[in-house]
């Protein structure tokens, strides 16, 4: 089983970006995924963290995650707080960050494995959410599928057109332009 | 087909396949995905049946009320302070032996404000004559809804399917949803016999004396017995229908354990997992998922139970001034001749984890206790 924590803000779509990927891994057809979103008094702007699972196998566990394999930050603030705490050692993070950051966060947080890819540049580009405030759940969708491998692209792209029918071929290329940019980080890193 | 739904949404889509005629609803969460589904399902065609949107949670259960006496097939879902609310017509559905079927996610009762799982609202209800069975996956909250509309039309008694919230009810995970024809093949219309009709005027409900009353009560007590039968074969044709069986108990390698933990909803599920990992460190350990609370299983209970046999009760639930429900309801049931003994543990009330770790330390707990000196209830906690 492979356990993936997301951290993200109200407003950025965590939530639906794990709904995404459920939906991608059973339509990849190799594994399940369980996605188990956290709900507080949720507020544009707070914390939210949300859970996937993904196995081979039924998945039985449906507490939170507290030691999980790999981290998606969807929001580079909040590394402020302690949304480290529990990764594995060794344990990967995909990141919402330029290049300058990710090499600022690599050498802060040595312990760990960080993959960035540029959400927040792609999100804005692309016009998804406002300039102040960009969604950039789909492009960290994208990231995700490809640096876990939790997908192929295609049915990556099919679930994101399905969970955002207003603005599809937006969120899509935001999908897909991140899905490469974390293949190519990936690559760059082996 | 699989599909990717959360457990409301599984909830919704099984009242719409078991053909409800009549679906009402007031919006709480964490149950509102549930009532907006069926909404959007009606406000695109999709549903056929009626949808109202009462003005509050007592009006949602007596627009049910009115419409099963009519002999419409009715769905609502609701959580916790809605339930509360619903209490008094609880009691007039159930007593009007109506086979309304509803929905509760699990939410803590105030006070203080809590949003997340507890059995304390559906367990509360526990005198009301309504069915209660409680789900541990999304798929099997489909299914449940599905089967309770069986069951219940069956003994005349209604039933109320229940599911962790956010546990459950706001978690995606893949459910195996049948086409329209399977589920129709399993569960016909409901034909009712008597029914509110203007053009044959009967009195419902109308005023009785103490005699009337008691046997009336007492046929209520025969069918819910009945039902204990009528769950299990239930689950047997739904079994045969469509691959996955189920029953009033579900036991996970219990056949050489000694230590059992005892468990319900979702809890049942990462139990399996904690089983498994007792089971790798050499430990005899077993899960019994209780899969009814109305009626109370106690003869299947009873049948399973071996002397010497530990049972590790984990209640997301707790009485004031007497302790874990489902305890006391399987000390009941076993007292005085199983020679089991019976240890409660309080635990993730207001939406706590309940993890692998802390069934763990439960079962641990349990195993190595004096038998003989059953704990009454213990409180724990996960401390992450």
């Amino acid at each position: 089983m492979f356990e993936i924590r997301f951290h993200g803000r109200g407003g950025q779509g965590t939530v639906l970006a794990v709904k995404i990927l459920a939906d991608a891994v059973l339509r990849q057809g190799e594994r399940i995924c369980l996605a188990i979103p956290e709900f507080g008094v949720e507020r544009r702007g707070a914390p939210v963290t949300a859970y996937a699972r993904i196995s081979d196998k039924p998945i039985l566990i449906r507490t939170r995650i507290y030691e999980p394999d790999a981290l998606v930050v969807l929001d580079p603030t909040l590394y402020s707080s302690d949304i480290l705490n529990g990764l594995k050692p060794g344990g990967s993070v995909l990141t919402n960050a330029e290049p300058e950051e990710l090499s600022a966060l690599a050498a802060k947080y040595p312990r760990f494995k960080f993959v960035g890819v540029p959400a927040l540049r792609i999100a804005r580009e692309l016009k998804l959410g406002s300039a102040s405030s960009p969604v950039v759940n789909t492009a960290m969708c994208g990231a995700a599928a490809a640096l876990f491998r939790l997908c192929g692209m295609e049915p990556l792209l099919e679930c994101v057109r399905e969970a955002v029918p207003g603005k599809a071929d937006a969120n899509c290329e935001a999908a897909r332009r991140a899905f490469d940019a974390a293949r190519e980080a990936q690559n760059a890193l082996a | 087909m699989k599909k990717v739904l959360m457990g409301n949404h599984a909830a919704a889509l099984a009242a719409k396949l078991a053909r409800v005629q009549v679906a009402v609803g007031y919006p709480i969460t964490p149950q509102t995905q549930a009532y907006e589904m069926l909404a959007e399902m009606k406000a695109k065609g999709e549903f056929p049946g009626e949808f109202i949107a009462a003005e509050s949670e007592h009006s949602v259960m007596a627009a049910i009320l009115g419409a099963a006496t009519a002999g419409a097939r009715t769905f609502t879902a609701t959580s916790s302070q809605g339930l509360a609310y619903m209490h008094e017509l609880l009691h007039w559905v159930a007593g009007s032996r109506l086979p309304a079927v509803m929905v509760d996610v699990n939410r803590a009762l105030a006070a203080p404000w809590n949003l997340w799982t507890d059995q304390s609202d559906s367990l509360s209800q526990r005198d009301t004559g309504w069915m209660q069975f409680y789900c541990s996956t999304n798929q099997e909250v489909l299914d449940t809804v599905l089967m309770s509309y069986k069951i219940a039309e069956r003994v005349m008694l209604p039933a109320m399917v229940v599911l962790d919230g956010f546990t459950l009810s706001h978690s995606y995970e893949p459910v195996d949803v049948p086409e329209q024809s399977e589920v129709d093949a399993f569960l016909p219309p409901y034909k009712p016999e008597v029914v509110l009709d203007y053009k044959n005027p009967v009195g419902f409900g109308a005023l009785v004396g103490p005699k009337e009353y008691l046997r009336l009560r007492r046929r209520m007590a025969a069918d819910m017995a009945e039902a204990e039968s009528v769950i299990e074969e239930v689950g047997r044709e739904f079994g045969a229908a469509f691959g996955r069986r189920y029953g009033q108990l579900d036991a996970y390698r219990c056949a050489d354990a000694r230590t059992i933990l005892v468990t319900s909803g979702a809890v049942g599920s990462t139990a399996r997992a904690a089983v498994d990992a007792l089971r790798e460190q050499g430990l005899k350990a077993g899960n019994l998922r209780m899969r009814s609370f109305r009626p109370f299983p106690a003869k299947a209970l009873r049948e399973f139970v071996r002397p010497g046999m530990r049972l590790a009760v984990v209640d997301r639930n707790y009485s004031p001034g007497a302790g874990g429900i489902w305890a006391q309801e399987i000390k009941a049931a076993l007292y005085p001749r199983s020679r089991a003994s019976v240890h409660g543990y309080v635990a993730g009330l207001g939406g706590g984890d309940i993890t692998v770790e802390l069934l763990q330390e439960v079962w641990k707990r349990v195993d190595s206790a004096n038998a003989s000196v059953p704990v009454a209830e213990t409180w724990v906690e996960d401390a992450r």
